[in-house]
């Protein structure tokens, strides 16, 4: 039954499975772009503390969805700093809120494979004298494949996770309800058809883009451009 | 017993012009380097004067591969200082400098784009500037190949090449031949050679004592972190004037 309804091209269910992606590729988006630069900062530079904030990045990264959240409920709600945007209940919340999980898993995990090229590449960067901000660029570009795995890491994170969205989004139906919400609130009303179509939806999301970025690496591997 | 008393002539310059350059001279004075307790770089006092070719031989360990970071400034010496052309600057020193390193770092990226991102950083970035750089080393054919599907030896032409794209008025090389074929060999001294006649200062780094005889006007002899000899080439291999020198030439001939 719940293989028929995500066959069935269901309306309900292809807005919530459009809504997740929106979500989820967004955060992802903005994520990526946030955290591949300060992986790559960390990455090339040297500073007093750097020690310190590399250990608070990676502990960041087990963050837990609920405290942020209840974190971005607190800025996003009428009395909070950002209450005058509306944006409590919004999508637009929801991006937010899984931005700011996902943005520590891409910054930690983007500076490890970055540092390990830049020990390869820095003396000659160095006998080139090529400037900070091109080291950064380049070892982005050339590490791009592997980086692809962690974006991956962080959208896996980011289209799975319930807590965050559920605090900030509010799960409103044709607004704000996306797989994740759905799922949790389908079978706490015991629609286990529903819930399960939604389970298969997200599981073949994950097994497709995981194919398609192994794909990709090996094809990069084969070239050693990986 | 190895002398390690310095002995050091200034070498006579080659039939090739000696070009003005703002990095030379380079002038060492009383270089130490030190690591773990060892004394790798000993007091070393060095001229290096513009135009001649420069063979920098010596025993493994004896420092040859640090003088060269030394003297391209990618490593400061914990005493003692480095002029070049009367300035102590080493990062404006080294965008006049290049430097091909023993085992060759490429960018995972085609062959040509390893030339491209040396030529973009000069903002003269063409298909015509990469083919041509690329034809200096007999790899033009490739380059559109990815660069570490390259053999050694080809790899080491690329960075080669990737070093000539910078134009530099000295170019540093350590052992680039090291452990290749007579044919990657032969050019890649045709390109060393081509890019001193029109030039350029090297600084060669060899155990190949027919290569040394090939190439050198002149010969810097390290033994121990120290410079036992620095002179003309004819006069380092017939004459070699400290026991250390005398030691390694009657070494190579004997086995």
């Amino acid at each position: 039954m719940a293989l028929q309804l995500v066959l069935s091209g269901n309306g309900d269910l292809m807005e919530i499975i459009g809504l997740s992606l929106y979500v989820s590729l967004s955060a992802l988006l903005i994520a990526s772009a946030l955290g591949l630069f300060i992986g790559a900062a960390l990455a090339v530079t040297r500073f007093p503390g750097r020690g310190a904030a590399l250990v608070v990045l990676n502990a960041l990264m087990g963050l837990p969805p609920v405290v942020v959240g209840l974190l971005v409920y607190l800025y996003l709600s009428r009395s909070g700093p950002l209450g005058f945007m509306g944006l409590l209940y919004t999508p637009t919340a929801m991006i937010i809120a899984q931005t700011v999980l996902i943005t520590p898993i891409i910054a930690a995990l983007s500076r490890q494979v970055l540092e390990d090229l830049y020990e390869e590449y820095r003396e000659q960067f160095r006998s080139l004298s090529v400037p900070w901000r091109i080291e950064m660029g380049a070892l982005v570009w050339d590490a791009r494949y592997s980086l692809l795995t962690v974006a991956l890491a962080g959208f896996g994170r980011a289209v799975a996770e319930v807590g965050a969205v559920i605090i900030v989004g509010g799960n409103i139906d044709h607004l704000t309800r996306v797989m994740t919400t759905a799922i949790a609130l389908e079978t706490s009303k015991g629609d286990l058809a529903l819930a399960l179509a939604l389970g298969i939806v997200l599981l073949t999301i994950a097994l497709t883009i995981n194919g398609l970025v192994m794909t990709v690496r090996m094809t990069a591997s084969r070239n050693a451009y990986a | 017993m190895l002398d390690r008393a310095p002995c050091v002539d200034t070498p006579s310059i080659s039939a090739v012009a000696a070009q003005a350059s703002a990095v030379m001279p380079i002038i060492c004075r009383r270089l130490v380097y030190e690591r773990g307790g060892r004394l790798l770089i000993n007091a070393i006092d060095l001229d290096i004067a513009p135009g001649s070719l420069t063979v920098v031989m010596g025993p493994n360990g004896s420092g040859k591969s640090l003088l060269l970071r030394l003297l391209h400034g990618l490593i400061e010496p914990d005493t003692g200082h480095i002029l070049w052309g009367n300035r102590r600057d080493a990062a404006a020193a080294r965008e006049r400098q290049a430097m091909v390193f023993q085992r060759p770092v490429l960018l995972r990226r085609s062959v040509g784009d390893n030339i491209g991102f040396v030529l973009k950083l000069r903002g003269e970035d063409t298909r015509s500037q990469r083919e041509a750089m690329l034809t200096r080393v007999g790899l033009q054919e490739l380059i559109k190949q990815p660069a570490r599907r390259l053999s050694g030896g080809e790899q080491q032409r690329l960075a080669l090449a990737r070093a000539l794209a910078t134009r530099p008025d000295v170019l540093f090389l350590d052992e680039p031949t090291a452990s290749h074929d007579p044919a990657s060999t032969h050019m890649i001294e045709e390109a060393v050679v081509a890019a001193h006649r029109s030039g350029t200062k090297i600084v060669f780094i060899t155990h190949d004592i027919g290569q040394a005889r090939r190439l050198a006007d002149d010969v810097i002899f390290l033994n121990g972190g120290r410079v036992c000899e620095h002179t003309e080439v004819g006069r380092f291999f017939s004459d070699p004037r400290t026991n250390c020198a005398r030691g390694f030439l009657d070494g190579r001939i004997l086995f």
